[in-house]
């Protein structure tokens, strides 16, 4: 992953498109949670809580995967706005991922603490969901500009976890599954890609 | 002078969310029964002792979160596909270890001295509900085809009819669905063959027109749209213990004590509820059907 200096000149010509842009987006990565909220509160939900767990899993998922996809777009297309967006996309990631976590420990769990270490400890879905979300939490953590300054340049190594931290999300998503496994399928094949991009460019860039 | 006060309706009489946002299936659904010259009468049940008291769930909850991979394998899928399913006419044979073979037409069973059951089911991936079912013992079907001695097991198969059944058309599961249960389990008094629940024929999406229903075992083990039932002498291969043998037994009793593989059994969420219960030795069963069981090492008879 490379980071760049956002320092476009077009974009502080025009700082109001941009924050338009940030803005629409900001809104439109709220829309699931609405949804959900939407479906649990009208009752039409017959497994609120299973499905609430169903709904912020997978977009927490879908959160990564879009992250991730931000930089072959920017390389593809040339455009540099999409990496505007990469922070606030890949802390809606986070976000999901908390609300997913919090609903496994209040909702389901109730906060039975032994219960859920034994979870961890005995049951390899949980505890590749577990280490995804601890992995997770200090890229949240150092998202700041202030952050990105002072671990130069340990940032984008440290910012590399974003990798196991989706191969882990869909590992979680695959071996939670019972038989049908079409949609963590389509959740690897698409991490699958975007990994696989990154993986020629490198071979690539190296045999030039 | 005997004045009777109208009745209040019955939750029964309310059309269901699911049937109502789904009411152009259900008029094909109606159509096509008009067609074939019937139409639905509901079913009544003599009350049973043995009856669950813990409060039913609605008919929208039972008709509208199923396990039915024959119609998908989402849990909404059922409530959307299975109206294409055409229940009538429909027959179940029996045959294998019996003194005679039968089949039984749908309208012959429906005919059986029927009686309400109100069970606990619970399903294997960690949630429950109670449903009043309308059905009949099964062993009073297996005493009219007289098992011979080398009955010791009862298989079942679900129809495979992939173009009603749009899950057939994928290898999720090897098709037919199988179970099968154990001679003395079969004929255990709780053990029945469900036509109804909720006072009505059952929608399609519960297994429509006839099902097992075993409560003190996982709710996979109570296969749906039975076409026929074999007596034999070895232990049936059943459809999930094929698909994974390390996850789900034959037996598949419910037991709090030994965890799926993947997660925890020993508490549920009953839809409906906020909080987990507790999951009970063979679902609260227990005092009936432990005697089955006695000597085995469950944890292994898993």
């Amino acid at each position: 992953m490379t980071t760049l200096r956002m320092k476009n000149p077009a974009a502080s010509r025009q700082p109001s498109r941009f924050n338009w842009l940030k803005i629409s987006v900001f809104m439109l990565c709220l829309l699931p949670l609405a949804r959900a909220a939407w479906i649990v509160l009208s009752g039409m939900a017959v497994n609120p809580v299973e499905f609430i767990t169903r709904s912020t899993g997978t977009w927490t998922l879908s959160f990564l995967l879009i992250t991730l996809a931000i930089s072959p777009l920017r390389q593809l297309s040339g455009w540099s706005w999409p990496l505007r967006l990469r922070r606030m996309l890949g802390l809606y990631a986070f976000f999901y991922g908390c609300l997913h976590f919090t609903t496994y420990v209040w909702l389901d769990q109730f906060f039975d603490w032994p219960g859920m270490l034994h979870d961890i400890a005995k049951r390899p879905f949980i505890t590749v969901g577990f280490a995804a979300m601890l992995l997770m939490t200090p890229l949240a953590i150092t998202s700041t500009q202030g952050w990105m300054k002072r671990l130069k340049r340990n940032w984008g190594r440290l910012h590399r976890l974003v990798y196991p931290v989706a191969l882990l999300g869909v590992l979680h998503y695959w071996w939670l599954v019972k038989k049908d496994l079409t949609q963590p399928m389509l959740y690897a094949s698409v991490l699958a890609v975007l990994l696989g991009w990154r993986l020629l460019r490198k071979l690539r860039q190296r045999s030039s | 002078m005997l004045i009777k006060k109208p009745a209040d309706i019955q939750p029964s009489e309310i059309t269901p969310e699911g049937v109502y946002f789904n009411r152009r299936q259900f008029m094909l659904g109606s159509a096509g029964l008009l067609l074939s010259g019937e139409t639905l009468a509901a079913l009544a049940g003599k009350k049973s002792p043995l009856s669950s008291a813990d409060k039913p769930n609605s008919l929208k909850d039972i008709s509208s979160y199923n396990n039915y991979y024959e119609f998908g394998t989402d849990k909404s899928e059922p409530a959307l596909y299975a109206g294409s399913l055409k229940t009538r006419p429909w027959n179940v044979v029996v045959d294998g270890e019996v003194g005679k073979v039968r089949s039984f037409g749908i309208e012959e069973l429906l005919k059986q001295p029927l009686e309400e059951r109100i069970y606990r089911l619970r399903c294997v991936e960690g949630w429950s509900m109670v449903i009043p079912w309308i059905g009949f013992p099964l062993a009073s079907l297996l005493k009219q085809v007289a098992p011979t001695s080398r009955a010791k097991y009862v298989a079942f198969e679900t129809l495979q009819r992939p173009s009603e059944m749009p899950g057939q058309r994928s290898r999720v599961l090897d098709w037919p669905y199988r179970e099968g249960l154990r001679m003395d389990e079969a004929m255990h008094p709780l053990t029945i063959l469900a036509v109804g629940l909720y006072n009505d024929v059952l929608p399609n999406q519960n297994g429509a027109p006839i099902r097992l229903v075993v409560p003190w075992k996982y709710g996979f083990k109570s296969i749906k749209s039975i076409v026929r039932i074999h007596l034999q002498e070895q232990m049936p291969a059943t459809s999930w213990n094929m698909a994974n043998a390390h996850e789900y037994g034959f037996y598949s009793n419910v037991n709090p004590e030994v965890d799926h593989p993947r997660w925890s059994q020993a508490s549920e969420r009953r839809i409906g509820e906020f909080l987990k219960r507790k999951t009970l030795m063979f679902n609260g069963y227990g005092d009936q059907v432990a005697s089955l069981y006695r000597g085995m090492d469950l944890r292994r008879n898993f």
